[in-house]
């Protein structure tokens, strides 16, 4: 018994030194992996928000030549007006960059990552090399996405829901090679997520250090365990559904090509049985992080722990059985419709359990608005609108009028990136001293967050009203319309502010590129919080603790009268009053 | 057992933790790894019987098409490979690293790690070899994953008799049979090429013993795994 305890330490700490190449690029160090995530996923979505630039465009000013746009090839701009066939190119890379290649590799890829092990106390994760290859094998799906721009006809043409027949078959869509290498991409990026989603829910499983108990774990790291089976039960259903999809386009079967006999519906089907969790992979983490910042903002004890965790495995289990929804208006049994109305319906239970739980710790709360917090707030104000907005598409009689218009553009925006974004927004501030030692600067975030929630609500507000008047999603030109000429004025004023949106986005480059080197030193705990990783060093060295730490309580024991003089009680601080967890005993000889 | 209380028992989960699933990582970590695979099958399993079901006009009757009796010694082989990994398993769990042995006063001899998990990998090599054969000859005869072959064996014998060789569905039948059995097949052999590695790296230079052979216990979960699904896959693409 102790030979073990004695030996056990060894497989964590005293890590050699390491070359630059095995430091910094093929590292299997989680916190590295972590920000190469971090890196390669921002600068997908800079691909992503430029794509939305040239929409808003087309959308803005329909016919004319766009800035820049004579730098584009005469198939993709006539003279630099954008042509609806490269303007759906447009539409789809924007929708597939933005969900597979950005909001997703950013919150799991790199949070995932970096917040699990540091968060439980673990060394690393627990298939380090599993990790790194996740990590490779998404750079190379992306790079694949990327290169479809590039090939004869250019990228993909059927939206990023690769609605079949049109994906399935080259004489609609009138591409080839691009939409093979849509499915090829996702396939690569499937891998990536299995081999990523396994090892976060085994490292969370097995590795916790003594002392965290489940209901010890931040709910971050809940969010992320849940969104970890998530992943690995959902993404192979699209890997599946794109393999299939990816045969019907080289191999000549017949899958989702009705006139060979297959079923486009089933492709739908596929799809959303997939894109629904995905939706919750996409927003969860996202809850979770927000609950870690609103708590310290608040300096109080997050309202209702175990009632977040039961909504977020709520929402979890519920994700799976509400697929249809986006299906309402596509022919399928309108009976089947009514159920899936009913289940989406009871979404909206826990998730206003966790708006209300957040709200609840707020109120009356000691107050930092400080970055993260104001984001993180920001969330909690754009889901609720998003999440309102989505109950009333939810109701299959209501969906049928709003159905593919721009209210559900605003609804999906109002989501991932009123929800998502700003919550990253506030994390990336949030843990950026843990991952550079430095911390980003205070009154430029805050100018930041406050420019970009204007221009944010100012372009997607907006889409609601003019998708109640009929405009169409994935509209080429709205004037082509006489019904919709009179919300011209509407959509001109939405570029205008996109186009602001996207610009005032330089602030936050130059104060997470500046900071890089020129930021404040941090110190070990500059938010004053009670995680596992405010314990280590910023930044945290390889291989984290030299031996284990104890927990000796939950992670949110703000204001807490037993911690003297300090509002805040960190995890592995031991008070006379603690006692050591009871050490878990190796399991009985046998198997 | 002194030596098993010397170093870490890598058999056991991390220690010292709090109570986790109670196996070790790389166990847990395969688990988790087949229940996406389990989703990755639905996929396409599910394909399978919502375009077979969904279709009005008849599918190909067993047996016209498929060469059953062929298939069904394939699938002989493919369980006797995963008697032989039980087999490979037991062995090292007794700390028999070797090929074969005399066991002493008997005649009889007694196989090792090494015999029973070389007996796997060629029962999973064959298995594919046959599979390879069965996809050539199936070509051959005109079945492709795009439906028969115009001018081929199959499509006059379609053309013939339309019901039992479910002349409207070849396409969806092509294009489903195809990929069900090709992914298993990829799966297979993907399992070859783990297990040679294992044996080559692990298993010859005697690495594992009594005390750790979790690469065997993983690899054989796969290797049960991918078993599990060749029954299913056999008992509703050829038998029904």
């Amino acid at each position: 018994m102790t030979s073990v305890a004695a030996t056990a330490p060894a497989h964590g700490a005293h890590h050699a030194p390491l070359g630059f190449w095995r430091k910094y690029v093929f590292s299997t160090d989680h916190k590295i992996i972590g920000i190469q995530f971090l890196f390669v996923s921002l600068f997908f979505l800079l691909v992503g928000g430029l794509l939305a630039m040239q929409m808003r465009w087309q959308l803005g000013f329909p016919g004319t030549p766009m800035p820049g746009g004579g730098l584009l090839p005469e198939s993709r701009a006539s003279g630099g007006v954008i042509l609806p066939e490269y303007y759906i190119e447009l539409v789809t890379m924007h929708g597939t960059f933005m969900v597979f290649f950005a909001i997703m590799p950013l919150l799991v890829g790199v949070y995932a990552n970096f917040l699990i092990p540091l968060k439980i106390g673990a060394h690393d994760m627990a298939f380090p090399r599993v990790n790194m290859a996740s990590f490779w094998t998404a750079l190379l799906a992306g790079l694949i996405m990327l290169a479809s721009f590039f090939v004869p006809e250019g990228a993909g043409r059927a939206g990023w829901t690769m609605y079949a027949p049109l994906s399935a078959r080259p004489d609609l869509s009138g591409v080839t090679l691009g939409q093979i290498l849509w499915c090829i991409s996702i396939v690569v990026l499937g891998l990536s997520s299995v081999m990523g989603s396994v090892n976060y829910i085994t490292t969370i499983i097995n590795h916790r250090a003594p002392g965290m108990t489940w209901f010890r774990m931040p709910l971050s790291v809940w969010a992320l365990f849940i969104t970890a089976i998530l992943g690995v039960l959902a993404l192979p259903v699209l890997q599946g559904a794109a393999i299939l999809l990816l045969f019907d386009q080289t191999i000549g079967t017949h899958f989702f090509d009705p006139v060979a006999g297959g079923q486009a519906l089933l492709w739908q089907h596929l799809f959303w049985f997939f894109g629904h969790p995905e939706v919750y992979i996409l927003i969860l983490p996202a809850m979770g992080m927000v609950s870690d910042m609103i708590a310290n903002g608040s300096r109080k004890p997050i309202f209702g722990y175990h009632s977040m965790v039961f909504a977020i495995i709520g929402i979890g289990f519920l994700g799976w059985i509400v697929w249809g929804h986006h299906m309402f208006m596509s022919g399928m049994n309108p009976t089947l419709g009514s159920s899936f109305m009913i289940s989406t319906l009871v979404i909206a239970v826990p998730s206003a359990v966790k708006v209300f739980n957040w709200m609840g710790t707020m109120w009356r709360g000691n107050l930092r608005f400080h970055v993260p917090m104001l984001n993180a707030v920001a969330f909690v104000a754009m889901f609720t609108i998003g999440g309102l907005s989505g109950v009333f598409m939810a109701a299959t009689p209501v969906d049928m009028q709003i159905h593919d218009t721009y209210f559900i553009v605003a609804h999906i925006h109002y989501v991932l990136f009123g929800g998502s974004l700003f919550a990253l927004f506030g994390a990336i501030t949030y843990w950026y001293p843990k991952m550079f030692g430095r911390l980003m600067s205070e009154p430029l975030g805050k100018v930041h967050f406050w420019l970009t929630f204007l221009f944010y609500n100012l372009t997607f507000f907006p889409m609601h009203v003019i998708g109640m008047g009929g405009q169409m999603r994935r509209l080429y030109d709205p004037t082509q319309y006489d019904f919709l000429k009179p919300q011209q004025p509407m959509n001109e004023f939405i570029s205008y502010s996109a186009f602001l949106l996207f610009a005032v986005q330089i602030l936050f480059v130059v104060n997470f590129l500046w900071n890089l080197k020129q930021g404040k030193k941090a110190g070990l705990n500059p938010w004053e919080d009670n995680g596992l990783e405010w314990s280590l060093p910023s930044p945290a060295p390889h291989g984290n603790w030299e031996r284990p730490p104890t927990v000796y309580r939950g992670p949110y024991e703000f204001s807490a009268p037993e911690a003297g003089n300090r509002d805040y009680l960190p995890q592995h601080e031991k008070l006379p009053t603690d006692r050591e967890p009871a050490s878990a005993t190796a399991p009985a000889a046998g198997h | 057992m002194t030596h098993a209380t010397a170093t870490a028992d890598l058999m056991r989960p991390p220690f010292p933790a709090e109570p986790g699933a109670g196996v070790y990582s790389n166990k847990l970590g395969m688990w988790v790894f087949l229940a996406s695979d389990v989703m990755f099958f639905t996929a396409l399993i599910g394909t399978y019987i919502i375009l077979r079901f969904g279709v009005s006009e008849p599918w190909a009757q067993p047996g016209t098409v498929l060469n059953v009796p062929l298939t069904a010694f394939n699938t002989f082989l493919l369980i006797c490979s995963s008697v032989s990994m039980v087999k490979a398993y037991a062995a090292i769990a007794d700390g028999k690293k070797y090929f074969l042995r005399t066991i002493p006063g008997t005649t009889r001899r007694d196989g090792g790690l090494k015999f029973w998990l070389l007996v796997t990998m060629i029962c999973g090599a064959a298995f594919v070899g046959v599979q390879v054969y069965e996809y050539i000859k199936l070509v051959g005869h005109g079945f492709t994953p795009a439906g028969y072959r115009e001018g081929s064996l199959l499509a006059e014998h379609a053309a013939a008799d339309a019901v039992r060789y479910g002349a409207a569905t070849a396409g969806l039948y092509g294009s489903t049979f195809f990929s069900m059995t090709g992914f298993h097949g990829f799966h297979v052999t993907c399992g070859v090429i783990s297990m040679t590695y294992l044996y080559f790296t692990k298993v010859l230079p005697e690495k594992y013993s009594s005390q750790d052979y979790r690469g065997i216990e993983v690899i054989g979960l796969y290797w049960h795994f991918v078993d599990l699904v060749w029954i299913i896959l056999f008992t509703i693409v050829y038998l029904i």
